[in-house]
């Protein structure tokens, strides 16, 4: 390689897409650095406080697609305040400012907006597509704009935003000429949509793969949809709410049976159950189905639709399908590789309608199986050594008892073999979520064998220091841990404190470290930023070392601490 | 693992509660997360609706993203959207009878089971539904409110589709009965 021109080895590079990849050919000489860095289109920023659009921008100056994370991953649960921060705006107000060639965005956890959308209409000409997950702070005004101005937009994929509904004609604006959309999300839309712009909009767009509804599209809406727009990939249904004895039912099957190329399905925000039997004949070539928002079709029913899904590689599905229903999954989909069971009634009475014995019959069943989100009533050890031996291959394995502290249900001890025996069987894991009686044990066997974990997620779980000590130890390819309700103070806090910037973050919430373990840490590495999240008040800022940390957030970082940090967040 | 031991049996919702900050600061053991640890498992052994309240006081626990809960959860609220636990509660009014009663129409699997409790609840008897002439031969016609402030006769749309859209009964009595026996 050393003998190539520059434009050869520019051209080897340009068949690298990973950035993982890209990062360490970065690292190999000068040259190769140069080089890669002129070449990189798509940059991914894991935090935006860990850099600038300024550092990032000077770096890779022909960037035209950027992946942007915001919030810590525990904002999902409530756990951050609102106003914590991932302001969107910033960065596009810099990338309007210096012309830069922006065509794809990607966020999460960010807030955005309506500013920021319109900024992006006005300033970004090629701009194709646009992607939001669980973002907040902006209106269908911004999406208004975004549609408007966008001539060559062909995604606009909104997953699970909280987005005010101004129940406005933003699906009026997009261009009255043909447009050149592929895929369209607006299912997490709460308001109503204007029902015929929305027909015309489908009719002119003949790239149209992936569609997915909102609850407020009725099933006359989507049957004409169907009709146009038989092409469709991926559909997400509104609402499958109809008379039974309507004859809309025979031109929906019919409809349906034309849609040779469907293979995700979604949605269903609301059931007339009679009418499901026209989806059966599109099962059979699905190979994503999300039935999770979908709290009206009983579990008779999940089984009656599985059975037909001979190729699915993907099921996110409620826990009313219980334990009966996993064991036809096993039978059935042999393909699959990806399992979500979602809690249908997180704080209610019935605690949870799966138990261990469904995901046990889902591991020996699905051999291919390699990631799981599994909300469940309780779990044994011997179940998950069942599934660790069965299935070595989780990259994913996220377990959440809904009693946190809930021991083995059969022998009432904690649940350390069990995870041990799944880190030890499962040596590609990167990421894990645990849950249940769990002791030091449990971290032990994730230090000694979870060589390629990075990402760990820990609640109400081990007995001291040690537990913390073992995984930030032995985990060598850690990113990001998250802990809360755990007994972990200072002294595990400050043991390594190098390794933190080998890491992405570190959470820690109502564990034991205290203003003068955070303050030492500070101290000690200048390029973290170590946030204390004094949200409930009870800090006082210059005071004692000895007052308990409530929430602390730890990230390495290359630009000092943020400026736009509200009066409760401290960098110390 | 220290054994479980005697720990206080009764309800002691302050000792158990999993809140952010350190569980009670009186405590003298440094250990005090593991302490109401044990003690909600300890309460788990015990029964359903006591991990029920203490799973309730937990901030972010099942860790499930506000968005989903937001979705599947509200719509309990609304008439007739799920299939499980809660229920459709619905007020039935009797013309001339002195006070309305409360039902819930998730208790029933069908229009069967529901005149008969209506009948039973009141007194009276409504006889069955036909397509043609609604409850002819009834002093009595049970109707309902639906979602646009119509008076529908109970019976003509199927179940699941009237326990979605109805928002309150009433059992018609005399002359009006007879009229809608008609099947206008």
């Amino acid at each position: 390689m050393n003998y190539f021109p520059d434009e050869v080895i520019e051209h080897v590079f340009h068949f690298v897409e990973s950035n993982k990849d890209r990062n360490s050919i970065s690292l190999v000489c000068k040259l190769w650095y140069r080089i890669e860095r002129f070449s990189r289109l798509r940059v991914f920023v894991g935090n935006c406080y860990a850099i600038s659009p300024e550092r990032v921008f000077a770096r890779f100056p022909f960037m035209k697609s950027l992946f942007l994370k915001g919030k810590p991953h525990f904002a999902d649960f409530n756990l951050v305040p609102d106003d914590w921060g991932g302001f969107l705006y910033p960065w596009i107000e810099y990338m309007a400012r210096n012309k830069v060639n922006l065509e794809e965005l990607r966020l999460k956890r960010m807030i955005v907006t309506d500013d920021s959308l319109e900024l992006i209409a006005a300033s970004f000409a090629n701009f194709k597509s646009l992607v939001l997950v669980s973002c907040e702070g902006f209106t269908t005004d911004g999406l208004a704009a975004i549609a408007a101005n966008c001539r060559f937009l062909r995604e606009l994929d909104l997953q699970e935003n909280e987005i005010e509904d101004h129940r406005g004609q933003w699906i009026n604006c997009f261009p009255e000429c043909h447009t050149s959309l592929v895929a369209l999300n607006f299912a997490c839309l709460r308001g109503d949509i204007n029902l015929a712009a929305l027909e015309r909009l489908v009719a002119r767009s003949p790239n149209l793969k992936s569609l997915r509804l909102n609850q407020a599209v009725p099933l006359e809406t989507f049957h004409r949809i169907l009709v146009r727009a038989p092409q469709l990939v991926e559909l997400g249904v509104g609402s499958f709410v109809n008379d039974p004895e309507s004859e809309i039912n025979d031109k929906l099957t019919s409809a349906l049976q034309k849609c040779q190329s469907m293979r995700s399905l979604s949605g269903f925000f609301e059931v007339t159950l009679s009418c499901m039997s026209a989806i059966y004949p599109v099962c059979e070539n699905l190979i994503s189905l999300n039935l999770s928002y979908a709290p009206e079709i009983p579990g008779n029913e999940l089984i009656k639709i599985i059975q037909h899904c001979r190729k699915l590689q993907k099921l996110w599905v409620l826990d009313c399908i219980g334990d009966k229903g996993l064991k036809v999954v096993a039978d059935s989909c042999k393909e699959l590789q990806e399992l979500r069971v979602f809690p249908f009634d997180p704080h209610g009475v019935r605690n949870g309608a799966v138990t261990e014995e469904g995901l046990v019959a889902v591991a020996s069943g699905c051999l291919k199986l390699n990631s799981l989100l599994y909300f469940c009533q309780q779990m044994t050890n011997e179940a998950l050594i069942t599934v660790a031996r069965k299935c070595p291959n989780f990259i994913r394995f996220r377990l959440c008892i809904l009693n946190p502290t809930k021991p083995d249900a059969a022998t009432m001890q904690p649940l350390d073999e069990g995870f041990g025996a799944i880190v030890q069987s499962c040596k590609g894991l990167r990421r894990l979520s645990m849950s249940g009686l769990l002791t030091d044990r449990v971290f032990h066997y994730i230090g000694s064998f979870a060589e390629n974990l990075e990402m760990l997620s820990v609640a109400f779980a081990g007995d001291s220091d040690a537990g913390m000590l073992y995984v930030l130890n032995g985990c060598k390819k850690l990113s990001k841990l998250e802990i809360r309700d755990s007994p972990f103070g200072n002294v595990a806090l400050l043991m390594d404190v190098r390794k933190y910037e080998t890491m992405r973050s570190l959470w820690m919430s109502s564990c034991e470290v205290t203003m003068g373990g955070c303050r030492t840490l500070a101290k000690m590495m200048p390029r973290l930023n170590v946030e204390v999240i004094n949200d409930s008040g009870d800090l006082d800022k210059h005071g004692d070392d000895n007052q308990v940390v409530n929430k602390l957030f730890v990230y390495r970082t290359l630009v000092g601490p943020r400026k736009d940090a509200p009066d409760f967040v401290w960098t110390l | 693992m220290e054994s479980t031991g005697c720990y206080d049996k009764d309800l002691n919702l302050e000792a158990t509660e999993l809140r952010l900050g350190l569980p009670g600061t009186d405590q003298t053991e440094p250990t005090t997360n593991k302490r109401s640890i044990h003690q909600t498992k300890e309460e788990d052994q015990e029964g359903g609706s006591k991990v029920a309240s203490s799973k309730a006081q937990i901030v972010g626990w099942p860790p499930v993203r506000s968005f989903r809960k937001n979705s599947v959860q509200p719509k309990k609220n609304k008439a007739g959207t799920e299939a499980e636990a809660s229920g459709i509660y619905v007020k039935v009014s009797m013309d001339g009878a002195p006070y309305l009663r409360k039902i819930n129409l998730n208790s029933y699997n069908g229009y069967d089971q529901l005149l008969v409790a209506v009948q039973s609840m009141f007194r009276i008897t409504i006889g069955r539904h036909s397509e043609r002439e609604g409850y002819g031969g009834s002093e009595h016609a049970p109707t309902y409110e639906d979602k646009d402030g119509d008076w529908m006769l109970v019976g003509d749309v199927p179940w699941e589709m009237f326990t979605r859209t109805c928002k309150r009964l009433r059992i018609m009595k005399g002359s009006e009965a007879r009229g809608l026996g008609c099947g206008v």
